[in-house]
């Protein structure tokens, strides 16, 4: 896909150093207009950083970007007024209520809560209930409503969210990401980061970041589609010593777990996965694993972000 | 055993390994030792002495070359008048006086007392009462060596403390006071919030807003702003009606200076709070970098007369020791403007410098 | 019951003032078993684990962790366990090497066993390079890694681990359960709690507590049959947000 103007964000080999720290090594990727994109990566990977400049925080030492074709260097009072910015951690004030903190927020940029009132509804409407409440007795899933409606309240034109799902549990993590498929919807663009790989999927574009470098930029199904090795779901009762004799099979490229099942990466990238399969179940029957079965299944991004990574800080891989 | 060994000898290693503990433990007992040590002298050095001698005659020359010859005492006016001392002593330039009767030795001569009146500025009731001491030493000194004539020599000094004439401390107290109050509530508590807003994370989303740093820092300090000037009326309020502590000059002037002395505080709040992001760390800096050098250094509780030079020297550069210098003048001596314009224009002056230092100094991003 | 119970909790409570945060739990963890302590933040993980480690005194119930009682022998509880967290793991101003001696010392190993031993956790961990760095200057995938070895040191009989995965890349996370595995297979009980849906299917058996009780308990294939979900994502939706209908038997 290649930029154009029309883009909301365009990043162009963005670098970024901390003393001797690299945090962002050359990054280039932009963001159509009402896009839901994602950056997944582990932490220490460099995606604050990445948000802090896109929000006009820092300046990078090389490199551009532009975020509703407007530089995030030259044109940072001009944005500042377009972007909603969700930091992590939830910059909220503990000692004030649901409501104090979103009045101030609003009169900071010079509107107030009644007259944004049709717009933040569909999520104020959960919050409601809790408005007197002080922000630092809310659950972690209220707060992060709370935030994001925070950030929403003056209608920007752009949302940058970083790490809002950290620390909250899978069911307010669920509702959150349904949030955020509504604002879409309404032609909102949203940038949002996550450690969390399966929230990769709930994006339409990804962008698998580790260490400072961008490992993939597509959408989640074409990531996990691109994934060029045969891949094995096994499942057997005994799991640990499972995994330590497929470790010995003869043309093993990686096994991990994976949820339930087992995933073996085969070496050999032109091979049929049935007959794969039944190599393997041979292998581990002969192991004396005669319970187990072997299904060919498909990559996920998890597997695809496994496989781009290679040596996690320094370790070997499998 | 080994347990115990193990736990001491890694909180050895925190200390070593960090730099600002490690800085604490070593440099600050040194630098309070020096300090105290200095500050609390009660001795007085360079005691800025004023003479009235309407006629000098032999033995008020007699008693002036003693004066000049004791070594404590700077001889910086000779008057003709008594009524010309009331300057001097409005406007700091003496300490102390020596007012001699006219004809002086005649009367002596005649076998008459004369009179010879000792004045102290007893604003600090310490320094006035040395002062004091010191110069009835030297006339009784004279008195005891003087040639015999008649018997006994009647000197009678009669000493009169200026300004604070029952020495009460709480007068040499409570303008300091106000200093140190307000240097709490404006320096730290500015700190303090400060940094509070960078550690819950809040300060960031400010940023990526409309509002410029400026306006930021306004808001954040204009309700110090308010407690300050509270807190000062409240300090006036409570020394005249407690403590009984005389105004005698213009309270409109006095809580103008105050204000001056507030802005100052609050620009040294946000200069602390700008170099970090830990409230801990702010809360130290505030408390080493205004509340010690208030404490210490500013006149408040230890006289400057009493430090050695360098000491002096060092508060100039502390905006405590203005504002308490004023606060006692207007207090005390009842001055007003035409006597403390030096001391405000330092104020002024640190003012501005400092505010514009600090607006500065609060970056428009994360960093710069 | 079999004797071999690593963790027996038996209608365990704690209240604090009006607020009940643990409200009568029960469920035991056989030797030798990877038990999955899951739950949304506030749901009374951090108080049940807070007493089961020695720490809180329970309000009532009881509970017995590595042979010894809770709230009578919490002394002998401790030297037992090892505990590590997210928020807390290793000194960052210590050298890697250092913090093993510490913890050793903190256990009453001997010189020898304390060499011996770390020796060859880095070995394990390949961190021999690393051996007098400073902890903060490692990787966090690699620090977590090593403070999991260390809570191991004194082999414990026991092992409680809190989000110990937090925020690291998907294959660090993975080798941490691969050393999970192995002190497993070794004898060692593992309770760990975690954010991340898909380890709660590497455990054994896993609980789920919702307002203070443990709403579901067994092994994560005979709960997703018997609440009719296919992950465990879905079923932890169905405990908080009960449709109504399908309520899955009692744990």
């Amino acid at each position: 896909m290649s930029a154009s103007s029309a883009d909301a964000v365009v990043a162009d080999c963005l670098e970024k150093r901390f003393g001797q720290t690299i945090a962002l090594a050359g990054l280039s990727f932009s963001v159509p207009r009402a896009e839901l994109f994602g950056v997944v990566g582990p932490d220490g990977g460099g995606k604050t950083t990445l948000f802090r400049i896109l929000a006009t925080l820092l300046v990078p030492e090389k490199g551009t970007a532009r975020v509703l074709d407007r530089d995030v260097v030259k044109d940072l009072w001009d944005l500042r007024r377009r972007i909603g910015y969700m930091p992590g951690r939830f910059s909220l004030y503990p000692d004030l209520s649901v409501y104090e903190n979103l009045r101030f927020f609003a009169s900071v940029f010079g509107t107030t809560i009644e007259r944004e009132q049709a717009h933040i509804a569909p999520i104020y409407s959960q919050l409601e209930a809790f408005k007197d409440r002080r922000a630092s007795a809310l659950s972690g899933g209220m707060k992060q409503k709370l935030a994001l409606c925070c950030a929403l309240v003056h209608r920007p034109e752009i949302l940058f969210l970083d790490e809002p799902t950290t620390g909250v549990d899978a069911v307010s993590r669920r509702e959150f990401w349904d949030l955020l498929a509504q604002l879409k919807a309404s032609g909102m663009t949203i940038l949002v980061s996550t450690p969390y790989m399966d929230e990769a999927d709930r994006c339409d574009r990804v962008a698998l970041m580790q260490s400072g470098r961008l490992l993939a930029v597509d959408a989640p199904k074409a990531i996990a589609q691109a994934f060029d090795r045969p891949l094995l779901a096994v499942r057997a009762a005994r799991r640990y010593p499972a995994l330590l004799a497929l470790r010995e099979s003869p043309h093993v490229h990686a096994v991990y777990p994976f949820g339930d099942t087992l995933h073996y990466v085969d070496a050999r990238r032109g091979e049929a996965p049935a007959a794969i399969a039944t190599e393997l179940s041979a292998f581990l029957a002969s192991r004396g694993f005669a319970d187990a079965t072997v299904e060919p299944t498909a990559a996920t991004v998890e597997d695809s972000f496994i496989a781009r990574m290679g040596a996690p800080e320094g370790t070997r891989a499998a | 055993m080994s347990a115990l060994l193990g736990l001491l000898r890694k909180e050895v290693y925190h200390i070593l390994r960090d730099r600002r503990t490690l800085v604490v433990i070593v440099a600050l007992p040194v630098l309070q030792v020096i300090i105290f040590g200095y500050a609390i002298r009660t001795d007085v050095d360079h005691v800025r002495l004023a003479i009235v001698d309407p006629a000098p005659d032999t033995v008020t020359l007699g008693i002036r070359a003693r004066f000049a010859a004791a070594g404590v005492f700077e001889d910086v006016a000779l008057v003709p008048r008594i009524e010309q001392l009331e300057d001097l002593f409005r406007r700091g330039a003496a300490q102390g006086a020596v007012v001699f009767e006219a004809g002086f030795a005649e009367r002596l001569a005649r076998g008459l007392p004369a009179g010879l009146l000792i004045i102290a500025d007893a604003t600090e009731p310490n320094t006035g009462s040395i002062v004091a001491s010191y110069a009835t030493a030297v006339v009784q000194g004279y008195q005891q060596e003087a040639p015999p004539s008649n018997g006994a020599i009647h000197i009678v000094p009669s000493v009169r403390m200026r300004f604070n004439p029952t020495r009460e401390s709480s007068n040499l107290f409570v303008p300091g006071l106000m200093a140190f109050v307000l240097t709490i509530i404006s320096s730290l508590m500015t700190a303090i919030s400060l940094t509070r807003e960078k550690e819950t994370g809040t300060l960031e989303a400010l940023l990526v807003s409309p509002l410029r740093p400026w306006q930021i820092i306004v808001g954040k300090v204009a309700p110090y702003l308010v407690v300050g000037f509270a807190s000062v009326v409240g300090v006036i309020l409570e020394a005249r009606l407690v403590f009984h502590v005389p105004l005698r000059g213009s309270l409109v002037l006095l809580l103008a200076e105050g204000i001056v002395f507030i802005l100052v505080s609050l620009s040294l709040g946000i200069l602390i709070s700008a170099r970090t992001s830990s409230q801990r760390v702010a809360m130290m800096g505030a408390l080493i970098g205004t509340m010690l050098p208030t404490m210490l250094l500013s006149g408040f509780i230890f006289p400057l007369e009493s430090m050695p030079w360098p000491l002096r020297a060092i508060s100039v550069i502390v905006p405590a020791r203005w504002f308490v210098l004023v606060a006692r003048s207007i207090m005390l001596k009842g001055v007003g403007l035409s006597y403390l314009w030096q001391p405000t224009l330092v104020l002024l002056v640190m003012a501005l410098v400092l505010l514009t230092a600090s607006t500065r100094a609060f970056h428009e991003r994360l960093d710069q | 019951m079999s004797g071999d119970l690593a963790i027996d909790v038996q209608d365990l409570t704690r209240r604090f003032g009006a607020f009940t945060a643990v409200g009568g739990i029960t469920f035991n963890v056989r030797a030798g078993e990877v038990f999955g302590f899951l739950g949304a933040n506030g749901a009374g993980k951090t108080t049940a684990i807070r007493m089961l480690t020695g720490l809180l005194v329970p309000s009532s119930g009881r509970a017995t962790v590595a042979g010894h009682d809770v709230a009578r022998d919490a002394e002998r509880v401790k030297r037992d366990i090892g505990y590590m967290s997210q928020k807390f793991s290793l000194y960052e101003d210590l050298t890697v090497r250092e913090n093993i001696t510490l913890y050793g010392g903190i256990y009453d190993l001997r010189d020898r066993e304390i060499r011996d031993r770390s020796a060859r956790m880095l070995a394990n961990l390949q961190l021999e390079h690393a051996a007098d760095q400073l902890v903060r200057a490692i990787p966090l995938g690699w620090r977590q890694k090593l403070a999991f070895s260390v809570a191991l040191l004194h082999q414990p009989r026991v092992v409680f681990l809190d989000e110990p995965t937090s925020g690291v890349d998907p294959i660090t996370r993975r080798q941490f359960w691969e050393l999970i595995y192995d002190a497993a297979a070794g004898g060692t009980t593992v309770l760990v709690t975690t954010h991340y849906m898909d380890e709660a299917e590497y455990c054994d058996r896993i609980s789920i507590m919702v307002d203070g009780r443990i709403g579901a308990m067994g092994t994560p294939a005979e709960l997703k049959r018997d609440f009719k979900v296919s992950s465990i994502d879905d079923l932890f939706v169905q405990l908080a947000r009960p449709t109504g209908s399908a309520q899955g038997p009692a744990a």
